[in-house]
């Protein structure tokens, strides 16, 4: 029988197997891990039987400690179960894996292996989650391939049966799990063949169950728990036999045979090296290579790595073997080496010794591992000293430990290599999905496709890696001289030097606006010196052009697709014009005809418009590629953040890192990335000085400033200027200015904008107009704008919106998603009180904005002060941020007890700061003048007390503490910790961005998501109501609580932070913030959430525990009644739309009970802002 | 004294004169059900608009696309991939059969076209999930200043036309007041294949809010007042033109129908007063219009359809200058 060839990715193969043969999964989103529990959830949506003919349950858990919990309890009852992790989420399970494993119950966790966060978080692959869990018990099974992460999760599925040991399958995030690569699938047959169905009813019989009682989890003491603890041994002693059996029985069925390990290369070899994961397939092709040129060199791949079958390893190994190499992919700091190594180690000395045995780390953090990386080693091997404990694929200029790269790596002749730099919004990488599954299923070549993407989520740079060959495809990393280079956005040849990958002779398509005879006079001489000197094949198509003519807007992937086809030459011209246009129905076919009539419309537009150029002979151009940061930023941002920036962060050595994770703020600044097309500019004639732009704007890019009329004096002439009109800041003048290469171009602030032309009611006060047009006046004018002296923050009204607006923003230019609905809420949170808070940011979308590489968006005021950040991890946040409150609190106490004690020595000025009344910027101002003083005065103090207060002085300055997160860990995994912070009375400040949705993992269901939304794990439609988190917040009584939406009301959003903070206790706030999950234009959502809370979906409220202390009722409703229906609402959103255009029927009823959902809570909140929770009773009288 | 209320409509045999038109009354079974126990002789459905087919296909491709590679962490987008969206006509064509499953009196389905393939196709299936006739709905602004009248005209006859040729059951246009010569392009549109004429459509007007200074598209209820317009085209085009003719806009009383009916009409087409007073308002017009020929001794509605029309009313001049005689006339008496 030939089996069927399937294009799917890592995740898809494991997770065919893992839900053909589970009935209950648990899943819970962590990257990149979260597909599997994606599609997991949608086939159970759709119906998809497993091999028993049942439909798996498939339920999302609150954390993956919940999911594992979930796991061993169905498994007690005699459910067959999977569920799917990563990294952190793996660390959760594991005190259930320690249980299920002892309890020796069979089942499966699939991995998509991923670094855990140490000194920083990564979402990238490497084995050190896995290792983290290499002691639970349960067995280990490794695929190095798409292909193996479908047969290894067959094998594991089998054999945990067999064995009742539990498996952790695992495969390297992204570079397995997200590669697309052509697989034999297994067949429904062959897995029925697989699962010994006599094994599953002997599960079953184990199951708890009151017609035959039993007990298990039992507390044992010192008599006899080792001795129980032994009892497993032989269970452990025969899963290595059980493994190979059950491979020996895949192969049997499928052709494809494996071992626990599997030796390659020469019979006779000298040098071997050990490893496991990805990559295996560069170190097979350095092998291949090696061997054919004579060297006498071979690799064992690890599968089966617990148990680890000592007898099995040493029979892989050639007798011959002089030295081994053991690679690990994952660092244990202290270890006398990384676990992989330690066992090849023990494993020789316990058979009596072996050939000499060295130890590596590669490939952390999908660090890129190479065949010349490969054969580094294997020469380092060849050396009489080789270099134990090394690093290859690093330059480590610290501890010298990495081996230089020495060999050079040119792939087969065979294998077509082709890279694509596009935009995350134009569709490249969706097109280059397509273009492998095309050539993948259409022709008997293999094919693979690798994706690569830049740390921002607005502008984001995404660059695709494809192989197509007559073999299989062993190539794991990155193209590193593509014969096709296809550059699909004319701007980004100004910023990336897509040519450096370019084979000598290839061929370079550029979508660009300028046609053969003009192309070449807008390239810089980067670009031109590149085409000349590698003889490249120069064409060009006008794919804008092309696409808007048919129909498909700005989306160009279409067009440059088909030119790909025609410039590669993989596939006959009709047959590949055919093959796209059916990839074309395909993929959009359900979404309608017009979909598939516009793209094949631009298909058939493609080829007229592909013209080659003819390349001049000599370079013309004077510009060269832009620089990442400027010539006069700061010392650190020029040597790493640049670096970064540049895609060039593989070159910084280890020197240049900082040894702890830390990096300094306000970063942003120098790092330009001018992504917007078009860019607000303002207009003072109409403005009104509402200061809603500045307030709204995601990025900080357009600004308002209040200032002396004197202070623009030496403007620019083009510098736009007017005199306030209220009373507030009478006498001033201000401006409203854009940061135009800073700016995203997101439009939320022009939509806000209520101020319209008399004249013609579509100008407004501020217009989006052409960036090009202004850039360079708006670049002088914004350094002026820059320039003008920052408002006196104790001159103004911060809890006000135009208070707040003349603060500067200590949060700006992040690389959030154009038009985010949560950075606004973190910008007014950074004017308001930036200059004196500690931020706990839990993992998430605002962790990413707010801390990923290179640069970092908390800024600093003019005195240098501003937020200081930090994220631990995504379950621990209020905790975390708890325990920064203890700190600076423990701090303070200590400041405040020296400085009593130095009272008479240090004069009233003790008294004044011990006294001080802190509660506005006024107060806080005088409070940091009088600091300074006593700095002062320390300073002529050589007392030891003097000494110690000096370091704490700061603390007797009010600092806030502010805990931030999304929906996701509020109200799912961190809401045990939130509710413990919740309940202690500190002074800590909560602000929860709320964007109904597991946001940064891409969309997946929370406890928030409402009622009828569609989202990831709720594919159906989520059939329960959005937990009220400010209702259990407001039954502590003592806990500060406000739920706001700046597009509803932004007064009371500045109001609420004032509150807040202000607040002696714990305060939450709860912020509505529109996401690109929700399906809704960005640039409109402030108008989203004026209809939340017109639909009384999202009422806002505050509850003021202060109040009550006046006497008033805590609540107060800041919304009025509901004056919109539900589904009025709703019908705007894609989350409910997809609903009601896929299950009309099922969406009615769920809007049903939506709308009794936000009526009942409406009712309930009514009656609240009338409550009086404290009772109030006279003094009982007393009979003398 | 029993009246037969019995009339023909695009040939098909109705039991009287009230069609219940397009609506969201007709778009749901439950409601189509109530509008035939109330006694409608035929329903129109809710028309499908072709352009919003496109839009409906074309937002779910933007929905799903946009992000869907804006990062490593959202592989493939934000929001999952459904089983089907219902973007093309199926929805409503699975409505067209249902409510031939589930009624007994004729369905008409209503077209609202948009390329010269899609007014063909999408007639050409709705006959084949057994609609007893099409009802085109022709109407387009035309805001190309190059564009003549005649040039818009001759696009309609094509439509009409092509459509014609395409299906073999019965063809209603629905068409526009607003043209320079209006008997002359009902004479074409019937010429080029229209088995009836449906008088008039009404369309959504935009309104401004002067709060928010926005355009606010809009629609208001007919009034019995927008009788007038239909009553006064049944009655010039009846005898005039061989094709069924329906009137539409102001039918909300018995009288109403009384009146079309003596100017012309073969049937009369109710949506304003549905929508306001429920299906069931439905059976009191009914009744009221029954009474009205009883009372006055009819034996059937065909002795009085078109007794009042141009070509037999005692003053057929009166459809050409009533308002203005009218009213000069009051002008004169009262000084």
């Amino acid at each position: 029988m030939t089996a069927q060839n399937i294009m799917v990715d890592g995740n898809e193969a494991a997770t065919r197997i893992a839900h053909s043969v589970s009935e209950v999964i648990a899943i819970y989103p962590i990257t990149p891990a979260s597909p599997m529990g994606e599609l997991a959830d949608a086939w159970s949506q759709a119906g998809q039987k497993n091999i028993w003919g049942v439909v798996p349950d498939v339920s999302e858990m609150q954390s993956e400690g919940g999911a594992a919990g979930a796991i061993h309890g169905a498994l007690q009852a005699g459910a067959l179960c999977t569920t799917f992790t990563a990294s952190q989420g793996l660390l959760l399970m594991i005190p259930n894996m320690y249980k299920i494993a002892g309890e020796l119950t069979p089942t499966v966790i699939h991995v998509a292996a991923r670094t855990l966060a140490t000194h920083a978080l990564s979402i990238f692959g490497d084995h050190s989650d896995v290792m983290s869990a290499r002691q639970t018990g349960f067995a280990l099974l490794s695929s190095a391939s798409v292909q193996e992460a479908q047969d290894m999760a067959m094998v594991s599925h089998s054999a945990t049966l067999r064995a009742r040991i539990p498996f952790l399958h695992y495969f390297d995030g992204f570079r397995t799990s997200h590669e697309i690569s052509k697989i034999a699938a297994i067949d429904e047959a062959t897995i029925r063949t697989m699962i010994d169905d006599d094994l599953v009813a002997e599960h079953r019989l184990r199951a708890l169950n009151p017609n035959a009682p039993k007990l298990r989890g039992t507390a044992q003491n010192p008599d006899v728990f080792f001795q129980a603890r032994e009892a497993a041994n032989v269970y452990y002693d025969a899963v290595p036999g059980i493994v190979q059996a059950e491979m020996d029985k895949l192969a049997e069925l499928t052709g494809r045979q494996y071992n626990l390990f599997d030796y390659h290369g020469a019979p006779d070899a000298e040098r071997v090296i050990v490893l496991m994961g990805s990559g295996v397939g560069a170190a097979t092709e350095a092998v291949d290579r090696m061997v054919a040129a004579g060297e006498k060199v071979g690799m064992v791949t690890v599968h089966l790595y617990r148990p680890f079958s000592i007898e099995h390893f040493i029979d892989a190994i050639p007798t011959t073997a002089k030295s081994v190499a053991v690679l690990d992919r994952t660092k244990e700091p202290g270890a006398t080496g990384e676990p992989l190594y330690l066992d090849a180690v023990a494993a020789f000395a316990e058979n009596g010794g072996g050939p000499r045995i060295i130890g590596g780390r590669f490939g952390l953090s999908s660090k890129e591992f190479d065949p010349a990386m490969a054969m580094t080693v294997l020469d380092e091997l060849a050396k009489d000293e080789p270099k134990n404990h090394f690093t290859v694929g690093i330059t480590d200029d610290v501890t010298h430990l990495s081996l230089p790269v020495t060999r050079e790596w040119k792939g087969s002749d065979d294998v077509v290599q082709a890279v694509f730099f596009g935009l995350g919004a134009d569709g490249t990488v969706g097109a280059n999905k397509n273009s492998v599954k095309i050539i993948g299923e259409n022709t008997d070549m293999y094919s693979q496709a690798h994706f690569v993407y830049d740390s921002k989520k607005s502008g984001a740079m995404t660059v695709s890696h494809l192989r197509f060959g007559p073999d299989k495809i062993n190539s794991t990393y990155e193209i590193q001289e593509a014969d096709f280079v296809a550059c699909h956005q004319f701007n980004f040849m100004d910023k990336v030097d897509v040519l450096n990958v370019a084979a000598a002779g290839g061929t370079f398509l550029l979508n660009s606006p300028y046609g053969p005879d003009e192309v070449w006079d807008h390239l810089t001489a980067n670009a031109q010196q590149a085409i000349i000197d590698k003889k490249l094949n120069f064409y060009v198509v006008d794919a804008v052009a092309v696409a808007r003519a048919a129909g498909l807007g700005g989306r160009v992937n279409t067009v440059l697709q088909t030119c790909f086809f025609a410039l590669a030459n993989v596939l006959p011209h009709d047959e590949a014009i055919a093959a796209i246009k059916n990839g074309i129905k395909k993929a959009y076919g359900k979404r309608g005809q017009v979909v598939i009539d516009r793209n094949n419309a631009a298909v058939d537009a493609s080829l007229a418009a592909l013209e080659q150029v003819t390349v001049p002979d000599a370079v013309t151009s004077a510009t060269k590629l832009l620089e990442p940061v400027p010539a006069d930023a700061p010392d650190f941002v020029q040597r790493v953040t640049g670096m970064i920036a540049a895609g060039k962060g593989n070159l910084l050595p280890v020197s240049a890192m900082p040894v702890d994770g830390t990096f300094p703020t306000a970063t942003t600044q120098f790092e330009k990335r001018s992504i917007a097309q078009e860019i607000p500019i303002w207009d003072p004639e109409i403005c009104i000085d509402c200061a809603r732009c500045a307030l709204v704007c995601p990025h900080a890019a357009i600004r308002l400033k209040v200032y002396d009329p004197a202070a623009v004096a030496d403007a620019p002439d083009t510098f736009q200027s007017k005199p306030w009109k209220g009373r507030d800041f009478a006498g001033m003048n201000t401006t409203i200015q854009v940061a135009p290469e800073d700016c995203t171009g997101c439009m939320v602030c022009v939509n806000v904008c209520p101020a319209k032309s008399k004249e013609q009611v579509k100008h407004k006060a501020i217009n989006m107009e052409p960036k090009m047009d202004h850039l360079e006046v708006e670049k002088e004018n914004y350094d002026f704008f820059l320039s003008i002296p920052e408002w006196d923050r104790t001159q103004t009204k911060p809890e006000t919106v135009k208070g707040s607006q003349v603060l500067k923003p200590l949060f700006e230019y992040s690389g959030a998603c154009a038009g985010c609905g949560e950075t606004p809420y973190v910008k007014l949170m950074s004017q308001m009180f930036g200059d004196r808070i500690i931020i706990a940011n839990a993992t998430g979308c605002s962790s990413i904005y707010g801390g990923n590489l290179p640069s970092t968006p908390y800024a600093v005021d003019d005195n240098g002060r501003g937020p200081s950040w930090s994220n631990s991890l995504f379950e621990d946040n209020a905790e975390f941020g708890f325990g920064m409150r203890l700190a600076v609190d423990q701090q303070s106490e200590m400041a405040r007890n020296l400085l009593t004690g130095m009272a008479a020595d240090v004069g009233g000025l003790a008294g004044e700061i011990l006294d001080a009344d802190q509660s506005s910027e006024e107060g806080i101002a005088k409070q940091r003048d009088r600091v300074s003083e006593l700095k002062r005065t320390l300073a002529t103090m050589s007392t030891p007390e003097a000494e110690r207060l000096d370091t704490i002085t700061d603390y007797l300055v009010r600092m806030g503490v502010w805990i931030m997160g999304g929906d996701g860990w509020a109200y799912d995994i961190g809401f045990g910790g939130l509710d413990h912070v919740l309940a202690s009375n500190r002074d800590v400040n909560i602000l929860v961005l709320d964007t109904e949705v597991y946001s940064n993992t891409g969309g997946q269901a929370s406890k928030s998501t409402p009622r009828a939304a569609v989202a990831k794990f709720a594919s159906g439609g989520k059939a329960t109501a959005k937990k009220d988190l400010g209702m259990i917040a407001m039954s502590y009584g003592n806990v500060y609580v406000a739920q706001v939406s700046m597009g509803a009301n932004m007064t009371q959003v500045a109001k609420a932070f004032a509150e807040a903070e202000a607040h002696d206790g714990p305060s939450i706030i709860i912020a509505l913030s529109p996401c690109i999950a929700h399906g809704i234009d960005m640039s409109t959502m402030m108008a989203h959430q004026k209809e939340a809370a017109d639909s009384g979906y999202w009422p806002l409220y505050r509850f003021n525990p202060s109040e009550e202390a006046e006497g008033r009722p805590a609540m107060k409703l800041d919304s009025r009644a509901p004056k919109m229906s539900f589904r009025d609402f709703a019908k705007s959103e894609g989350r409910f739309a997809m609903l009601a255009r896929a299950n009309p029927t099922h969406y009615e009823e769920l809007m049903d009970q939506a709308q009794d959902d936000i009526d009942n809570r409406w009712h309930l909140y009514e009656q609240m802002i009338h409550v009086e929770r404290t009772a109030e009773f006279e003094d009982e009288e007393v009979d003398e | 004294m029993t009246v037969d209320i019995t009339t023909k409509y695009l040939g098909l045999d109705l039991s009287n004169p009230l069609v219940a038109s397009s609506s969201p009354l007709t778009g749901k079974l439950n409601t189509l059900a109530q509008l035939e126990e109330a006694g409608a002789a035929a329903v129109v459905l809710p028309s499908l608009f072709e352009e919003q087919i496109e839009h409906d296909s074309w937002a779910v491709h933007d929905l799903y696309e946009y992000g869907s590679a804006i990062s490593p962490e959202a592989f493939g987008g934000y929001i999952p991939e459904m089983e089907g969206y219902n973007t093309g006509p199926d929805h409503y064509l699975e409505l067209l059969e249902k409510a031939k499953d589930n009624l007994t009196i004729p369905v008409i389905a209503s077209l609202n076209g948009m390329s010269p393939g899609g007014w063909t196709a999408y007639a050409k299936t709705m006959e084949e999930a057994g609609a007893d006739a099409i009802e085109l709905n022709v109407y387009r602004v035309a805001t190309d200043v190059n564009m003549t009248g005649g040039e818009l005209e001759q696009g309609y006859i094509d439509l009409v036309t092509d459509v014609r040729e395409s299906i073999n059951i019965p063809l209603a246009v629905k068409i526009s007041p607003y043209f320079s010569s209006t008997a002359s392009m009902c004479r074409r549109l019937v010429e080029a294949g229209a088995d009836g004429l449906v008088l008039f459509n009404r369309f959504y007007q935009p309104d401004i809010n002067l709060d928010e200074l926005k355009i606010k598209p809009d629609i208001v209820l007919s009034s019995p007042v927008n009788l007038r317009l239909p009553l006064r085209w049944t009655a010039i085009l009846r005898g005039r033109i061989e094709a069924s003719l329906a009137a539409s806009s102001g039918v909300h009383t018995g009288e109403d129908v009384v009146k079309l009916v003596l100017a012309g009409s073969d049937v009369t087409m109710m949506t304003s007063a549905l929508l306001k007073y429920g299906p069931s308002h439905l059976a009191t017009v009914l009744f009221e219009m029954e009474s009205w020929f009883a009372e006055r001794e009819y034996t059937s509605l065909e002795q009085g359809k078109g007794s009042l029309s141009q070509a037999s009313a005692a003053d057929p001049e009166a459809f050409e200058r009533t308002n203005y005689m009218r009213s000069l006339v009051t002008y004169s008496s009262r000084y």
